[in-house]
């Protein structure tokens, strides 16, 4: 280990919520790299600056708010010098000199100083009772103010002054804001729901004067008034500026640093000086600064990717949401929703129920929305907008938001304020309101990530996601949920799933070892996340070449069986479009009484299932089942699973087309293949679509005049009906542009994502182009696929059953018998 | 004092993977690493009676494949935010060849 005297100096300059979020993650990533030392003009550890809101309406305390004691500090060796303000950097030296004239060297520098309220330079902007709203010091202010007087103007109808004017309310004061514009918080919403807002304030007993100017604030020794534009005036004995924010960077301009509106950063964190970094309020990224913490949670993990001399994350911007933290009233809004002629609105207002929700679409996507009264699919709308998802599919229903989508299992029209402790959030892993409120102030939680690794709240399947995320801002007061524009594909890595695709295609990539070193992991062999998705990824780029890793494997896929909760397996032979016959159904009954297999069971699939095999009996089982002309069904496989089938033409009187041969056929032509996550097919014969074709990753619906190819449904987790691709009119057609689909899926799908997922992401005219308008690359495609298939079509039973591969896989090592 | 059992060889034991060594006490799984490291840990997960010698192996660690909690191989500890310990066992490699020392569990209450 490095000592004090060899470790390289770093120096922090700002003791606030970005600074410290990047020396976090500096010392999850480089522990004992450096000799850190931060500076902090405030007299505290680090607090969290967003609860300065319900403190100041008395929900929480100051020691509530508190994120890094200064024993914090301490334990992790970091010199905090809190009270104490740098004043000039000298690059010349390498220096910071505090205002006491100490001089402090640094080998690396970083900036985080934030921002200061902008204070109107009006005239008696400097008398006593004149403040800002930053931080404890101006919230005690106001607080001693509540006790002593009682008349408060704040001016600015943004969220801060709400948030400022709703704690003076609570406190007693009579409250008045002054806002220049005639909509509350026009940054974040439109005129209706700022009338909206400003209806339900002034039911609380919040008095608007607006549109107007402030001209000057009045008083001698004291503010005692305030005088407008239009020659009015209003008594006032405390007046709280909070016309918004001016990034702090005087001291970096002084140094010499290029700084615009803020401190210009490079997409590393840098500023023109490689040595000197900076993060936070005080910075400009891309012509951009930013006024809300999950940016800047963004930029402090990049920066601390530099710092810890990893040197390959690069911020990109973010996409911002805001809330307004004023208990009661519920208020959301993300992106872009200023009208304009490329972009279409969807508006639904309830003026019964208070609920007012515009969504703001541009070429398909959501590009904004604004909700008031109703937030709860917040989240959801903000994920998608996020992710760029084509709507256009949902568009009708969009509206009314994740749970009338059928999207997600919960349905919330109630805001989680409402709900008892009691109240299950997340059904999966059975976690209760209360636990995950307890988790997230106890542990200090910031983000649903976090949350989810101490709660396991909504890290199955999910579909509580919007809920724990309300949970999360309904505690702190915010969503912290950074917001990166582009999803890593696990903690290990800050690429994703497309980078790391697109790499192991440009540098010929071959093995787990080598994306891992070339693409600069974090850990040493990855985890269960990123190993099986490397795996597809290499065994989908190169067939035949690489050599699958049984290690990165997950069990089910490893042993070709599905694991069951008591250890033991389940074992599904195929039947090839859920055909069988009465030799198969013979031979299964014998090997169910031969292994004293406990249940028999008929699958969703048309296939059945023998449940509780012994892994060592696998494959005896396998064995047994081969020699009666079977083999494995794959329903452990992120692969094609089944193709469900109908009776078609063949008996039923209502049949088009030979449903079941078409079936059968697409089965024996795609079993075997590996696809991102799991494909199942389904074929009916006719539009009464008894093969419930519709809900299937990709089926067919037989018609007189030929067949219709759907796809990108989905019937679990999430119900979804699929999308209508094309009709073509011969069974050799009807493969070919199914086979091309997969193929396009398996080369672009990201693991574990679903195909109604993957068409949600690409779109689905971007999908059709290039498997059915584009004749020359569906058939390329398709001879993609062809080829795989001559390496994947080898039955994995079998070869465990009789030719011996991973027999150790099946057998102890050893068998003890102790005394 | 420790005894010794020879149970194998390394080479039956995959890289990042574990095999499994039945007793009267319940199976113990004998985990190897990258480096050839062995651990030995009762094939249970502190959850719920997962088999951990199922799970994918990372570095000095292992994921139960039930519900994904992280197993330390060394300590037994589960990697937090999760809680649990798992029951390890002394084990060896000499010459290409596995030594473990079955160690009692402490008495159940
Ligand atoms: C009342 C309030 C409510 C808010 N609500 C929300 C919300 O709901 N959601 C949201 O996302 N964001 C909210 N914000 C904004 C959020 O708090 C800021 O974006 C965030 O704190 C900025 O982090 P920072 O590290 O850049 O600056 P800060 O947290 O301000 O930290 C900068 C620190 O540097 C210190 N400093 C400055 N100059 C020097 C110097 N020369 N020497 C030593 N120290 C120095 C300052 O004293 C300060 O402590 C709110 C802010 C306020 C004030
Ligand atoms: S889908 Fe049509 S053809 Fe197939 S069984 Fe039903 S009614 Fe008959
Ligand atoms: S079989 Fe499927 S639906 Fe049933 S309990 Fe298991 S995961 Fe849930
Ligand atoms: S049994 Fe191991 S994680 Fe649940």
């Amino acid at each position: 280990m490095l000592d004090k005297v060899t470790k390289q100096k770093l120096v922090v300059i700002g003791n606030g919520m970005a600074g410290i979020r990047t020396v976090e993650a500096l010392l999850e990533r480089a522990p004992d790299l450096y000799d850190i030392t931060v500076f902090g003009s405030e007299p505290y550890g680090n607090y969290n600056r967003i609860l300065l809101s319900p403190v100041l309406a008395g929900e929480k305390t100051v020691d509530d708010i508190m994120l890094n004691t200064v024993d914090w500090y301490e334990d992790n060796n970091i010199t905090l010098r809190k009270g104490e303000t740098i004043a000039m950097i000298d690059r010349r030296t390498c220096e910071v000199v505090t205002d006491a004239g100490d001089r402090v060297p640094y080998d690396r520098l970083l900036i985080a100083t934030g921002s200061n309220p902008i204070m109107l330079p009006l005239p008696g902007k400097d008398l006593p009772g004149v403040i800002g709203f930053r931080d404890i010091y101006d919230v005690d202010r106001m607080i001693k103010a509540s006790t002593d007087y009682r008349n408060a103007v704040v001016i600015g109808g943004g969220l801060l002054g709400l948030e400022a004017a709703n704690g003076l309310m609570k406190r007693g004061m009579n409250v008045t804001v002054v806002h220049l514009l005639d909509t509350l918080m026009e940054r974040q919403l439109d005129p209706v729901a700022g009338g909206l807002l400003r209806k339900s304030l002034e039911e609380r007993g919040m008095v608007f004067k607006m549109p107007a100017q402030t001209q000057a604030i009045l008083g001698e020794d004291r503010v005692t008034g305030v005088r407008f534009g239009d020659g009015t005036e209003l008594a006032a004995d405390l007046v709280v500026m909070a016309v918004g924010i001016r990034p702090n960077f005087e001291l970096a301009k002084k140094a010499g640093l290029y700084c615009e509106r803020g401190i210009v950063v490079s997409d590393t964190m840098q500023t023109y000086d490689g040595r000197i970094y900076a993060v936070g309020e005080c910075v400009q990224h891309r012509r951009q600064t930013y006024g809300l913490v999950a940016p800047l949670f963004d930029q402090a993990k990049v920066c601390a990717n530099h710092l810890a001399m990893k040197g390959f994350a690069t911020y990109d911007g973010s996409v911002t949401s805001t809330k307004l933290k004023v208990t009661g009233i519920d208020l959301f809004s993300a992106g872009d929703f200023a009208p304009g002629p490329d972009k279409e609105e969807i508006v639904l207002q309830d003026a019964n129920r208070g609920v007012y929700k515009r969504i703001i679409l541009k070429d398909k996507k959501i590009v904004g929305a604004v909700l008031y009264g109703d937030t709860i699919d917040g989240p959801w709308y903000f994920q998608h907008l996020r992710d760029g998802t084509d709507v256009s599919h949902m568009r009708e229903r969009l509206v009314f938001g994740a749970a009338n989508l059928g999207d997600g299992g919960v349905s919330g029209q109630n805001s989680v304020a409402a709900m008892s402790d009691e109240t299950e959030i997340c059904g999966c892993n059975g976690v209760c309101k209360g636990a995950i409120v307890k988790a997230i102030s106890e542990k200090k939680l910031f983000t649903l990530d976090d949350v989810r690794a101490h709660t396991k709240a909504s890290s199955s399947c999910g579909s509580c996601t919007g809920l724990v995320e309300q949970v999360l801002a309904f505690t702190l007061g915010g969503d912290y949920s950074a917001a990166p524009k582009v999803k890593p594909l696990c903690k290990c890595t800050d690429h994703s799933h497309d980078d790391v695709r697109r790499v192991i295609v440009e540098q010929q990539l071959k093995t787990i070892p080598a994306v891992m070193r070339f693409m600069e992991w974090k850990t040493l062999n990855g985890c269960h996340s990123c190993r099986p998705a490397l795996n597809y990824y290499l065994l989908a780029t190169w067939p035949g070449e690489y050599r699958d890793d049984q290690q990165s494997r997950f069990i089910n896929e490893r042993v070709h069986a599905n694991i069951q909760k008591d250890g033991t397996y389940s074992v599904v032979p195929r039947m090839w479009g859920g055909v069988t016959t009465p030799g198969e159904l013979r031979a299964i009954a014998d090997v169910a009484e031969k292994f004293n297999i406990p249940t028999v069971k008929v699958t969703g699939g048309q296939r059945i299932d023998l449940l509780g095999v012994k892994k060592e009996d696998l494959p005896a089982v396998w064995a047994d089942l081969n020699d009666a002309g079977m083999v494995s069904g794959h329903a452990y496989a992120k692969g094609l699973r089944t193709v469900k089938t109908c009776v078609g033409s063949e008996w039923c009187r209502f049949g088009t087309q030979d449903s079941t041969g078409l079936g059968v056929k697409l089965e024996k032509f795609m079993w075997g293949s590996w696809t991102p996550a799991k494909v199942k097919l389904g074929v009916s014969g006719c539009p009464r679509n008894c093969a419930e074709a519709t809900c299937k990753d990709v089926g067919v619906v037989c018609v007189d005049s030929g067949y219709e190819i759907h796809f990108a449904g989905a019937a679990g987790l999430h119900i979804k009906g699929t999308e209508f691709l094309t009709k073509v009119e011969t069974e050799d057609e009807t493969l070919e542009v199914i086979v091309a689909l997969t193929q396009l899926y398996r080369e672009e799908g990201w693991y574990l994502e679903r195909m109604y997922k993957w068409c949600d992401r690409v779109g689905l005219e971007q999908i059709r182009k290039r498997v059915v308008d584009d004749v020359a690359n569906r058939k390329a495609l398709f001879a993609r696929f062809a080829h795989s298939q001559q390496f994947a079509q080898t039955d994995p039973w079998a070869e465990r059953a009789s030719r011996g591969v991973d027999r150790n896989e099946f057998a102890p090592l050893a068998e003890l018998e102790l005394a | 004092m420790t005894s010794w059992i020879e149970i194998g060889a390394l080479d039956d034991i995959p890289r990042l993977g574990s095999r499994v060594v039945r007793t009267p006490g319940g199976n113990i799984a004998v985990f190897r690493t990258e480096s050839d490291e062995v651990f030995a840990l009762d094939d249970r997960c502190p959850h719920k009676g997962g088999p951990l010698s199922q799970g994918i192996v990372h570095n000095k660690r292992v994921t139960c494949p039930l519900h994904n909690f992280v197993i330390e191989l060394a300590s037994g500890q589960a990697v937090a935010p999760d809680e649990g310990c798992t029951h390890t066992h002394p084990a060896k490699v000499e010459n290409g060849v596995v030594w473990l020392s079955v160690r009692q569990a402490a008495a159940v209450s």
